[in-house]
């Protein structure tokens, strides 16, 4: 490593590069990793809140739909009247609320990773085909965006989800259709440009398929700005999904999500506000995470700022 | 020599014109003339050398033969075929016979691919090597042009403008084609390395046998490199013929001025020639001036080049020149219209 650094402050003149050998891939995303510090505390947050979400039956104290009518809205174990029984007190059915939130990231997260992949998808798709092969393919696909747009979102939502009802594959797929509007007009004013770069018209002039030219030139190079929005809306997902369950027809009960307790815990947030904090820190947290993950992960996408950071 | 030879290349009657459209209600449709009729053959096995001023159409002649701009007009026999015809399928194709070289070695390579990616990227395109084949003809490409294979896996940022001209050079000769275009290869670069890629490039010439069209504006490269000549004006070839022909009698007040426009770095000889200064701008394409398009610039006008458009014929053996009063041997003797 210290052989390329070096080579890499001095200017490089001609033929005068020493070999260097590369480590292997995981080592190098490690060592990557570790340089940053935002991205190691984003990862760092990440990793915690699939591995809770993941092993919530071993983690959690109680069952998070265990009632008990003898225990309601105690404090958290810090506050006068808390209890160790329950570290972050319970709700207005005497439910352990660290049960809850444990078990709500399974919800929350499934949600917000998932729906912003499908989003993704299909706005990459469409950006890419529009931007790249422009004419009345760009046209067609920009006025569906237009009409998306001119539709207030979380109508949409209400009218798909009051249609087919409500559950998590649903909703998964309602928040990815209405979202998908965002990364198209992203990815195709990217696309835009880089189609009049040189190196488009270099694969162009090789005999480079089209269909390879938008995998390989066009794809990579329009990825970090997509990573760099779809933290950002996982983020607004998540937060969106607590929204549709504060109308009643996010995830129903049983199933709990850090938005559906966030918004169940407003009405006590007079006399219990950990009903409605502690969902919400864990929002914000999870957010943050994914947030300086991308924001790290965009950084090392690009090739041009290895070994600077 | 070459000359009774069939050609690689013919252009015949090749048009550019650039659409601008004022607004919707306009009914005036007005265009950019880039190219505008120009007539050109490439002999197998030579360098033809475009030379002109920033404008002049030189650049986008080059990249009409590629077919990266559809032509506006005229036919691109590549042995007697019309690459104009063909369809997008038939000139992937083609491709693989005809490459180029880019102008601008920052941009013209893919910044997220490793070199290996990028040399790789024409043989893996028309499914001409895999697997240990392909590993093979790279790092020989990678020797032929003078990389080291050790950076087979670095990214174009960590190598200098020459290094990467290279790359792009490895890149236009992997599918070992017949004909590369090159647009300006040189005048991004160093003037030190513009020498080591122009003889790279004569090298590659004599051990692959290719043709070269060489794009320029700078003439001490294209009188490296050329065996002929043919100096553009506002979308037009004023002047064809041999590279000494040219660079010694020229014919065409247009090549003389820029001649003599060349800086010459021994201040002795300096003293001793006639410089002859281009008066005014590069006309506007979309509004080429009537009559002969050099002679709002040219110090020899009369009242014929304002009017009439004079033809592109041939003054002496392969010297071709469009002008009403070609100059003889020796600067600013004129002779008459033969």
């Amino acid at each position: 490593m210290s052989v390329n650094i070096s080579a890499q402050t001095e200017a490089p003149r001609e033929e005068e590069f020493e070999v260097s050998k590369r480590p292997n891939q995981l080592r190098r995303w490690a060592k990557l990793l570790l340089r940053s510090k935002t991205g190691t505390i984003g990862m760092l947050i990440v990793l915690s809140v699939c591995f809770t979400a993941v092993f919530a039956p071993f983690l959690a104290p109680y069952e998070p739909d265990a009632m008990n009518a003898a225990n309601i809205n105690v404090p958290p174990m810090w506050l006068d009247g808390g209890s160790s029984a329950h570290v972050l007190g319970t709700d207005s059915l005497g439910r352990d609320m660290l049960s809850r939130l444990i078990y709500g990231s399974q919800v929350s997260l499934i949600i917000g990773v998932f729906s912003v992949i499908v989003a993704g998808i299909i706005g990459l798709a469409m950006g890419i085909l529009a931007g790249y092969y422009g004419k009345w393919i760009d046209n067609l696909v920009m006025r569906v965006v237009d009409s998306f747009l001119a539709v207030p979102n979380i109508l949409l939502i209400l009218v798909i989800l009051g249609i087919f009802g409500s559950n998590m594959l649903t909703l998964i797929l309602v928040l990815g259709v209405t979202n998908w509007v965002i990364y198209a007009r992203l990815v195709r004013s990217e696309v835009l440009s880089l189609k009049e770069r040189d190196f488009i018209r270099a694969a162009k002039s090789i005999g480079t398929k089209d269909s390879t030219i938008m995998l390989k030139h066009i794809l990579p190079n329009v990825f970090s700005s997509f990573i760099v929005i779809s933290t950002l809306s996982v983020a607004t997902t998540i937060i969106l999904e607590a929204s549709l369950s504060f109308l009643g027809l996010g995830i129903q009960p049983p199933s709990i999500s850090w938005g559906y307790m966030l918004s169940s815990g407003r009405d006590y947030l007079a006399t219990s506000w950990w009903l409605a904090t502690f969902p919400g820190l864990a929002i914000t947290f999870t957010v943050l995470g994914i947030i300086f993950l991308g924001d790290w992960l965009r950084d090392v996408l690009d090739p041009r700022s290895q070994g600077r950071k | 020599m070459s000359r009774n030879r069939q050609p690689l290349l013919e252009i015949k009657g090749l048009k550019k014109h650039f659409d601008i459209s004022s607004g919707w209600f306009s009914r005036e449709q007005k265009s950019v003339k880039a190219v505008d009729g120009i007539d050109l053959k490439v002999y197998p096995g030579e360098t033809l050398g475009i030379v002109g001023e920033s404008g002049c159409g030189k650049s986008t002649t080059g990249n009409t033969i590629l077919r990266l701009l559809e032509a506006t007009e005229g036919q691109i026999l590549f042995e007697g075929e019309d690459l104009a015809k063909l369809s997008n399928k038939q000139m992937r194709e083609k491709r693989k016979d005809i490459q180029m070289i880019f102008q601008d070695p920052f941009s013209s390579l893919n910044p997220r691919m490793k070199v290996f990616d990028l040399i790789a990227e024409p043989l893996r395109s028309h499914k001409a090597a895999s697997g240990r084949e392909l590993k093979k003809q790279v790092y020989e490409l990678m020797e032929t042009v003078g990389i080291s294979k050790s950076f087979a896996e670095r990214f174009p940022h960590e190598f200098s403008g020459g290094q990467r001209q290279r790359i792009g050079i490895a890149r236009a000769l992997a599918l070992k084609p017949k004909l590369i275009v090159c647009d300006e290869p040189v005048s991004a670069l160093d003037v030190s390395i513009q020498s080591q890629i122009l003889n790279l490039l004569d090298r590659l010439q004599k051990e692959f046998n290719l043709t070269y069209i060489f794009i320029a504006h700078g003439l001490p490269a294209i009188k490296h490199i050329s065996d002929r000549v043919a100096v553009m004006y506002l979308g037009k070839v004023v002047e064809l013929a041999d590279r000494d022909q040219l660079f010694e009698k020229p014919m065409h007040p247009y090549t003389e001025g820029l001649l003599s426009s060349v800086p010459i770095p021994d201040p002795e000889n300096r003293n001793n020639r006639e410089r002859i200064i281009l008066k005014g701008d590069l006309p506007s394409p979309a509004n080429p001036p009537s009559g002969c398009r050099f002679h709002t610039r040219c110090p020899y006008a009369d009242e014929k080049c304002r009017t009439e458009e004079p033809a592109f014929s041939e003054e002496r053996d392969g010297h071709h020149v469009m002008c009403h009063y070609p100059l003889k041997a020796g600067r600013g003797v004129l002779v008459g219209n033969s």
